[in-house]
């Protein structure tokens, strides 16, 4: 059973790198405007124009 | 407009040098708009960062560039259709944004802790028993449990243990108390479990309870959150802004919070008063409706006191902006606007109510169970764990998501039914109303004058005078371009305090008092007839036609009394307006008891009295004048075009030209108040079910899981059901939500008389309001009862 000690550390350290980059996009504002984050992702505007066509 | 507008006191500087601007914008109805805003501002010279705020119907701007010249950032919005106003984030706003953010951090911290010792306690479990599972990986499970669930109790808990220890310190008793008990002892307990080497811990529970709790409360939250942020736009792109007038005779157009005690302040024609004050220059007639409930217009002169919220008619005046100084009409309503919110019983919300009952019963069977095992002879630590047991499964889950998510879910369907909450209680007070006071003026009555005989006058006559009266800034002019809401302006001349004239096929047209159009007789004998009817005369050739113009009922003011009645509400009516007017309406509604010429201390008297009855009173008024009334009724409501003080005194604000929300509203909330019943009583056949299991001793931890979330899912479901109406109410309005507009303005120029910043906000946008709703029908105007 000693593979525990290695997987449940793993497994948390898993847990905690998603919490961490939850906690990092809260503070950087990321769920202020979720409505319009999701029109956004739809949008083209990033396409640069001249080459793309 | 003349006068520039003075943006710089409303620019926000970081301390890096960043400076930034917020603005509340009007028409943005689907998502190409924000597209279309950002692309279109985006190339301006010197603009850093260009941002919409898709949900809050916002736009923030930020620049470090001296040279960036924010005016120019309107123009380009303008063209495009879009109304924008600048926008200050109040104080309070803020605080709920940041709180906000908190309870979704101590979410996010609660969520990750509950799965983890999820997947640690799930192998606890399917090893348990006579499993395959040995004590040393069972303890170091265990032990891994509690090093992710204590400091993630820590944090993430404090919401309610902080509530609960302001509650206790306070001597009272609220939900918050038996949560944190409820997570501390099966801590504490799951900690001395695991040290003891014993087969269960409860770390699962405690983390699990948190989330759930912490869910229902974040959502509580964001539902509040969004409502406050649409009546802050709408307080934006409303609220009056002041035209300041410097020493040297410049105007500049200012936020009206920006204006000082001592500063003068010119008010045109046509245009609200945005200030108390006393007129320094000029004459003119007042309409004090909106502040006195008095239909009749006030002639003021210089050294008269003046009043904000009045229609300013027939000249441009000067006012001496001026603190209250004790003795006027303002501070009588002060007065009384803090006795009466002072005065006001705090009302027990209903899950205060049922945790005072609950928490000393769940101490209490605790108690008992511990001491009846003891008398089993059973040893100390069995019977402690049995009584912690029971104060882990009675710990409320779902009864502190009972009434929450009841009112998340309704407060969300008064949204779309165009009622904004502004007390969190207010649902179940309006639940439990049952007479209905109604002020008459701007609340049963439109807030703006109408034309009453539209139906009598030719309709081509009725185009070409709204056409003219397009060109005119007057209130009465307003009120007959109403009649067509589409017409064209024509190129028309105004002459001063008498009317408009302009020349159509070759002959003169005018539009204006009856002297200007030669129609003195005509409206000599029909002003005989009725004092309160105001009259606009139109002639063209040997075209004549004389508007009958007077304060009209609200479109659908007839049907919703008899809707209320329906319901077994009694309803009466108190105005401020003369007994005769107040007696037409009461009349016309079928509404047997009113009175008329209340002051505001006479409105709260008989507020008072209804009290002494017993009676729980919804009051419904928009003036000044009812704010006192307002703050000391039971409940109540008050429209969003009504006088800031007074939407600030209402315990929820309604949309639109129309009454229904009033109905809307009672039957929403009614629904509600018997889903929070039927959670609780869920909760309590939950608590029936799974207390005697826990007094055994028969609980394990996965049944406590197990029912946990159960009931919470179930309560929840329960909620839902608050949302669903099966009559559909008819009234949301297009700023309440993206769904329903005049879909997206595309390019073009729009509306060239609608400036992206003016004066007299209020009126045009009911005008807009007008445009939209059909209410054209004046189904029920006051001749009916003449």
């Amino acid at each position: 059973m000693t593979v525990l000690l290695f997987l449940i550390p793993l497994a948390l350290l898993l847990g905690l790198i998603a919490l961490g980059a939850f906690m990092w996009s809260l503070k950087r504002g990321q769920f202020e405007d979720l409505d319009g984050a999701a029109h956004r992702v739809l949008m083209d505007d990033d396409i640069e124009g001249e080459h793309e066509r | 407009m003349t006068a520039a507008f003075d943006y710089d006191s409303l620019v926000t500087r970081s301390e890096n040098g960043a400076r930034r601007f917020e603005a509340a914008v009007e028409g943005m109805t689907c998502a190409a708009c924000i597209g279309e805003i950002e692309a279109g501002l985006r190339d301006l010279p010197g603009l850093d960062h260009v941002r919409v705020n898709y949900t809050n119907r916002r736009l923030a701007l930020e620049w470090r560039d001296d040279s960036f010249d924010l005016a120019s950032a309107f123009e380009p919005l303008r063209r495009m259709g879009y109304t924008v106003r600048p926008f200050e984030l109040a104080e309070s706003e803020r605080e709920e944004i940041e709180t906000s953010r908190w309870l979704l951090r101590c979410l996010a911290i609660a969520g990750f802790a509950a799965m983890n010792v999820m997947l640690l306690s799930v192998g606890v479990w399917v090893g348990g028993g006579d499993g395959d599972i040995d004590p040393a990986t069972r303890d170091l499970f265990h032990g891994v449990s509690a090093l992710i669930a204590l400091p993630a109790a820590a944090f993430a808990g404090q919401p309610f243990f902080r509530s609960a220890f302001g509650a206790l310190r306070a001597g009272r008793l609220n939900m918050d108390v038996p949560i944190s008990l409820g997570v501390l002892l099966a801590l504490g307990m799951s900690v001395y479990e695991t040290l003891t080497h014993a087969e269960h811990a409860y770390f699962d529970s405690a983390t699990m309870l948190l989330s759930f709790l912490l869910l229902g409360r974040f959502l509580d939250h964001a539902m509040r959150r969004k409502t406050r942020a649409v009546a802050a736009n709408l307080a934006a792109l409303r609220a009056p802004l002041a035209c300041r007038l410097s020493s040297d005779g410049a105007e500049t157009i200012v936020p009206l919070a920006k204006i000082a005690p001592g500063d003068m302040v010119r008010v045109r024609p046509g245009e609200r008063l945005p200030v108390d004050g006393v007129v320094a220059t000029g004459a003119s007639q007042l309409d004090e409706s909106l502040v006195t409930g008095e239909t009749k217009r006030r002639a003021v002169a210089p050294g008269d006191q003046v009043y904000a919220g009045s229609m300013n008619y027939d000249g441009a005046l000067t006012i001496r902006v001026e603190a209250a100084n004790g003795a006027t009409l303002l501070d009588d309503i002060e007065r009384l606007l803090e006795k009466a919110t002072h005065a006001r019983s705090r009302y027990m919300r209903l899950a205060d109510r049922v945790s005072r009952l609950y928490a000393p019963m769940v101490h209490l069977a605790a108690l008992s169970t511990a001491l009846f095992w003891l008398w089993r002879d059973a040893s100390l630590h069995d019977a402690l764990i049995a009584a912690i047991c029971v104060l882990i499964i009675t710990c409320p889950c779902a009864l502190a998501l009972a009434v929450p998510a009841v009112q998340v879910v309704a407060s969300g369907a008064l949204f779309r039914a165009g009622v904004l909450l502004n007390s969190a209680d207010a649902i179940e007070r309006l639940a439990e109303a049952d007479t209905i006071v109604f002020d008459k003026t701007g609340t049963l009555t439109a807030p703006e004058p109408r034309v009453v005989n539209a139906g009598d006058v030719d309709a081509g006559v009725i185009d070409l005078a709204a056409r003219l009266a397009r060109v005119s800034s007057h209130p009465l002019a307003r009120a007959v371009a109403q009649e067509r809401p589409q017409a064209e302006p024509l190129e028309a001349r105004e002459e001063h305090g008498r009317g408009v004239c302009a020349m159509v096929e070759g002959v003169e047209a005018r539009l204006g008092s009856p002297a200007f159009c030669g129609l003195e007789d005509e409206a000599a004998r029909v002003g005989a007839l009725d004092g309160d009817m105001s009259l606009v005369a139109f002639r063209h050739g040997e075209t004549r036609a004389l508007f009958h113009i007077r304060q009209a009922l609200r479109s659908d003011a007839v049907g919703t009394i008899m809707a209320l009645k329906a319901r077994g509400v009694a309803i009466e009516i108190l105005s401020g307006d003369r007994a005769e007017a107040v007696e037409q309406v009461a009349c016309a509604l079928g509404v047997p008891r009113w009175s008329g010429g209340l002051k505001p201390a006479d409105k709260v008297a008989r507020l008072e009295a209804l009290r002494a009855e017993g009676r729980k009173v919804l009051m419904v008024g928009d003036g000044l004048n009812d704010a006192p009334a307002l703050a000391s009724a039971y409940v109540s409501l008050s429209p969003i075009d009504a006088t800031q003080i007074t939407q600030a005194a209402a315990d929820a604000v309604f949309l639109g030209e129309r009454l229904a929300p009033v109905v809307a509203t009672l039957d929403l909330a009614r629904k509600a108040r018997a889903l929070m019943r039927q959670n609780l009583a869920l909760s309590v056949i939950y608590n029936v079910f799974a207390v005697p299991l826990a007094m055994a001793g028969w609980l394990t931890p996965l049944i406590a899981a197990a029912a946990m979330s159960g009931s919470s899912i179930l309560v929840t479901l329960n909620a839902l059901r608050a949302g669903s109406n099966r009559e559909r109410l008819p009234s949301p309005l297009p700023q309440s939500g993206g769904e329903i507009g005049r879909g997206c303005v595309k390019g073009g120029d729009v509306k060239p008389d609608s400036p992206p910043l003016h004066l007299s906000p209020a009126s045009r946008e009911r005008e807009q309001v007008a445009a939209l709703g059909a209410f054209r029908g004046k189904s029920a105007s006051m001749e009916s009862v003449e």
